[in-house]
């Protein structure tokens, strides 16, 4: 199997991986930069636990192709934490105990800070329809789409660039 | 054998190379492709990706739009002089799914899933595709009617359709699962009205054959009526003639076709219904 040299950003830092042709960028995540917080799920693009930032939209690491993923620049959840100091998102999901299992969870965040890039002031609407392809099976959703809203307004007062 | 990867800037360079190589497939958004291998389909051996930018752009010109196959349904919600169509765009998937899924991918999603195909198909598109014999232009309905008997090395290029005068484009998608799930059934309607009355309709349904059909018998029927309660209730019966739904985990066939009449009356008459 050909191995193709790939150029990328991870959570701001360069990275320069091999991987086997034909391969997700969940794989060239978990087995190759040993990030491990996007989440292998249903591989289907149906649970939403792989979800990561590439360029700044959200998208399915399970079923994005490493190859189109070449000079990109790709968001973690590894990423959220700066300094020490936990994310807003991050914040709030402690704080509305909105994490059982925590399988969902590095996804739903990727999918919250894709939501606030482009509306920092999201609606309970908003957040629902940000959060619709994420699937999870313990908190029937209420915590998550609360810890959502709570660091929208956190974020908010901490003024713009905050995301 | 492993999987491969393939980059081409020209269409007519990938369709040779489809032609030559059977387990070759263009690649879109990845939601179909990418899921089927991952799912352990070894039919498919390279993906092929496609980089003209023509088949990433949006135009218009004298009212009639061409979408390219590989704009997503992110662009398509993005586009200030779509919002009309953002309702059959915005169903498509979380938004995850959304900066990825693809107009092109769309027609070749199985029933139930393929909502923007139904919508497309209510609008008239046209659909533009690159094959050995070169470039041709077919009906949407010829498109679905073919889709599982395509020649080798044919690409879908572009999506091409009039735009419907303002308030004629109509659509819903009713599932289980709110806010998203597959569908139940999907409906998309262009109802042009002369003088009080039905002049033109187009409707279109997903999820109640194997790809989005016509509801041919119900657009003639319509045709001079006047859009109200009373006209749907005589025409009832011709709204589920010709369809096959399928029997899946969203829906049996007997209840899509008891439900069909009554989504599609909501939608023709929403300040009755809806």
């Amino acid at each position: 199997m050909a191995k193709i040299p790939l150029h990328f950003i991870l959570n701001g830092e360069e990275r320069a991986e091999f991987v086997d042709s034909g391969a997700t960028l969940l794989r060239l995540l978990r087995d190759k930069t040993g990030d491990l917080t996007a989440k292998s799920g249903c591989l289907q693009g149906t649970c939403g636990t792989c979800t990561v930032l590439v360029d700044g939209a959200p998208r399915l690491s399970c079923i994005t192709l490493a190859e189109d993923c070449d000079g990109a620049d790709v968001e973690t959840v590894a990423g959220l934490a700066a300094h020490g100091q936990l994310h807003p998102l991050q914040h709030a999901v402690m704080e509305h105990f909105a994490a059982q299992c925590g399988f969902c969870t590095p996804g739903m965040l990727m999918a919250a800070k894709a939501l606030f890039l482009t509306n920092p002031r999201p609606s309970r609407e908003d957040v629902v329809e940000a959060l619709s392809g994420n699937i999870c099976r313990c908190t029937g959703y209420e915590p998550i789409i609360q810890a959502v809203l709570s660091a929208a307004q956190v974020m908010s007062a901490s003024g713009p660039g905050a995301a | 054998m492993g999987l491969s990867y393939r980059r081409f800037e020209k269409v007519s360079a990938a369709t040779s190379f489809l032609t030559e190589e059977a387990g070759a497939c263009v690649v879109g958004g990845g939601t179909l492709l990418v899921r089927r291998v991952n799912e352990g389909d070894a039919a498919v051996t390279t993906y092929v990706r496609v980089c003209d930018p023509e088949m990433k752009r949006i135009d218009e010109a004298d009212g009639r739009i061409r979408l390219g196959a590989l704009v997503t349904m992110a662009q398509l919600l993005g586009h200030p002089g779509l919002q009309w169509l953002a309702p059959a765009a915005r169903i498509v998937g979380g938004p995850a799914i959304r900066s990825a899924a693809t107009v092109g991918g769309n027609l070749f999603a199985a029933s139930p899933y393929g909502d923007f195909g139904v919508a497309l198909l209510a609008l008239g598109a046209v659909v533009t595709v690159h094959g050995a014999v070169g470039v041709e232009e077919w009906p949407l309905a010829e498109f679905f009617a073919r889709r599982d008997s395509l020649p080798a090395g044919l690409i879908v290029t572009s999506v091409a359709f009039t735009r419907p005068e303002a308030g004629t484009f109509r659509f819903v998608k009713a599932s289980r699962v709110k806010p998203k799930g597959a569908a139940i059934v999907s409906i998309a309607a262009v109802i042009a009205r002369d003088a009080g009355r039905v002049g033109a309709a187009r409707i279109a349904f997903g999820a109640m054959a194997g790809t989005p059909i016509r509801a041919s018998s119900f657009e003639r029927a319509l045709i001079g009526e006047q859009l109200i309660t009373a006209t749907l209730d005589r025409l009832e019966p011709h709204v589920t003639e010709g369809t096959t739904p399928p029997s899946d985990a969203i829906a049996s066939a007997w209840y899509r076709q008891a439900v069909l009449p009554v989504h599609l009356r909501r939608l023709l008459l929403p300040e009755i219904d809806g």
